[in-house]
């Protein structure tokens, strides 16, 4: 669209900046401020410089929980993916059906993170649990409350079970952009069922399928509140995500600066994710 | 070629398994429960939800969660709604920083901000209130509101509000009369992921708050840790978790997709 220029639009938006200012500015600027000093309690500071930031990014903890998370967040895009498309491209696209698929698929979105969590617990619970009983009576042995690969699975099947259908979504209103008549042209030339998908499906899916990549990728690299109450982080640390281990350090041990200086190191991969989620969403509104 | 329906089918049944056996284990006894695995509840008791309605610390769970999401509900899309309107159509000094800003704090990790909104709302004396929790979910759910009204909004073509302004219609009254109207539907749908977004949220509800506001949320996780074993009890409440949405849901399936992609979809 083509938009006038207006200064006196900033009046319209000076609310919601003031609003989200008061959230975000003094919140961060107390981190800094952790960030740079030490506390023995008290209110009293010492100023350490950048001595934290250094602390952080030398810490074998640091790195390991980095490491877990990258390969939670590489290991459910992975799957969620490439079930998303599946199933998005096998959606009926008529009839009564549809509201059906879109009502039942969309439900797990819209339940409470820890409700999630504890849903999954009882559900993994390996004595009592559906999943768990029926993994144990197939004769695995599963106990995710003591077995680090189980305790992976489960929470990556939970991720699974939770954010799928966000893709499944995003993709099927991609699919369903399409006009009949280019499967029509394609029937006629005879094309195969891969080519109909490399060549007409997935270019029209492409914009949504960023959009689906970046936010999958930025909601699970904040994941919180369902490994939490899933595994507590555990057993020992190897559910131990970036978030996790970062509210372990700040509220369970109280070490103010370090937890502080993790937190805006955090926040800086977080901001470049978010820029490349900008600019590919800019890049794609103006084509 | 027509065996398509077999993926989507298996997909819902993989959904639907982990709510069944929440749904299950919430009609079940504690004994039962405890006793072993089985598909059914042998003996049905609605004893969990009748413990849930009788007792206040479980019932004003579900009233605080209520009341601070009906609060940010509306003040994020109250004050998101201009804000959106001039993203839409005015270029004016810094708005496209702005709008990026707006969309760094909807990705910020609450975890990052758990421990200085704590200190924050204790100075300001909110700490343990609904409006706590209700201005701490604004930090996520105004972005959201502004990304996905100006979506919408995007759609209506400016042709008119210029002739609602040849009509001699000043802005405040165009605003109220005609555009608000035209896209009530985004609206709605904006005021449903608001109020989602702020209902799924749980690590800042829980940190804002401990006797008075406490989120139903916070409450599960308490019976969870202290009380042992009160599966039966747990898995009632988090059934009545998923009834909100599963109420509205009907009503915006055509559009869930453009509200979680941020209305870029």
């Amino acid at each position: 669209m083509r938009k006038t220029t207006n200064q006196k639009a900033w009046w319209l938006v000076v609310p919601v900046l003031l609003l989200v200012a008061f959230n975000a500015f003094i919140p961060l600027m107390t981190v800094v401020n952790y960030s740079l000093q030490e506390t023995f309690g008290d209110n009293v500071f010492f100023w350490e410089g950048v001595t934290w930031f250094e602390t952080v990014l030398r810490s074998d903890r640091f790195h390991a929980s980095l490491l877990r998370q990258l390969l939670f967040t590489g290991m459910i895009l992975a799957i969620e993916i490439p079930l998303g498309i599946a199933v998005a491209l096998s959606m009926p696209r008529k009839g009564p059906w549809v509201s059906v698929c879109l009502v039942l698929m969309a439900l797990p979105l819209l339940i409470p993170w820890n409700v999630v969590g504890a849903m999954w617990n009882i559900f993994a619970l390996p004595d009592i649990g559906l999943l768990g009983y029926s993994l144990n009576s197939m004769g695995f042995d599963y106990n995710f409350t003591q077995q680090p690969v189980s305790a992976w699975m489960t929470t990556v099947l939970m991720d699974v079970w939770h954010w799928t259908s966000l893709v499944v979504l995003l993709c099927y209103a991609g699919v369903c952009s399409i006009p009949d008549a280019y499967y029509q042209a394609a029937r006629i030339d005879g094309a195969s069922g891969w080519a109909v998908f490399r060549y007409i499906q997935l270019p029209k899916m492409k914009r949504v399928l960023t959009i689906a990549i970046l936010l999958r990728f930025m909601d699970s690299f904040m994941i919180y509140t369902e490994p939490f109450v899933l595994t507590g982080g555990g057993p020992g640390n190897t559910t131990t995500f970036l978030s996790i281990d970062l509210v372990k350090i700040a509220l369970g041990q109280f070490d103010l600066g370090p937890a502080a200086a993790m937190s805006l190191i955090y926040f800086l991969v977080v901001l470049l994710i978010c820029w490349v989620f900008y600019t590919v969403m800019m890049r794609n509104e103006e084509q | 070629m027509n065996k398509k329906w077999i993926v989507p089918t298996l997909y819902i049944l993989f959904l639907m398994l982990p709510i069944y056996g929440l749904l299950s284990m919430s009609f079940k006894t504690t004994n039962e429960i405890l006793g072993g695995f089985s598909f059914f509840p042998q003996q049905f008791t609605l004893a969990n939800y009748i413990k849930i309605f009788t007792d206040p610390t479980w019932y004003n769970g579900y009233i605080n969660s209520l009341i601070y999401v009906v609060m940010n509900t509306f003040i994020s899309v109250g004050v998101a709604l201009p804000a959106a309107y001039a993203f839409s159509r005015y270029r004016f000094l810094g708005d496209k920083h702005l709008f990026f800003w707006l969309l760094t704090n909807r990705m910020a990790p609450p975890a990052v901000f758990a421990l200085p909104f704590f200190q924050l709302y204790s100075a300001i004396e909110l700490f343990d209130t609904h409006l706590a929790v209700a201005l701490a979910h604004c930090l996520f759910n105004i972005p959201l509101a502004v990304w996905i009204l100006e979506g919408f909004m995007s759609g209506i073509p400016k042709e008119l509000d210029e002739t609602a302004y040849l009509d001699g219609y000043s802005f405040s009254r165009f605003f109220v009369r005609i555009f608000i109207p035209t896209i009530a539907a985004g609206i709605g749908v904006t005021m449903f992921f608001c109020f989602m977004y702020s209902w799924v949220e749980l690590l800042l509800a829980k940190t804002l708050t401990s006797v008075n506001a406490k989120p139903i949320a916070a409450t599960m996780t308490r019976t969870a840790s202290t009380s042992g074993y009160e599966l039966g009890l747990l898995a009632a409440a988090g059934s009545l978790t998923i009834i909100p949405g599963a109420f509205v849901i009907y009503f915006v399936r055509n559009y869930i997709a453009k509200g979680f992609a941020l209305g870029r979809v």
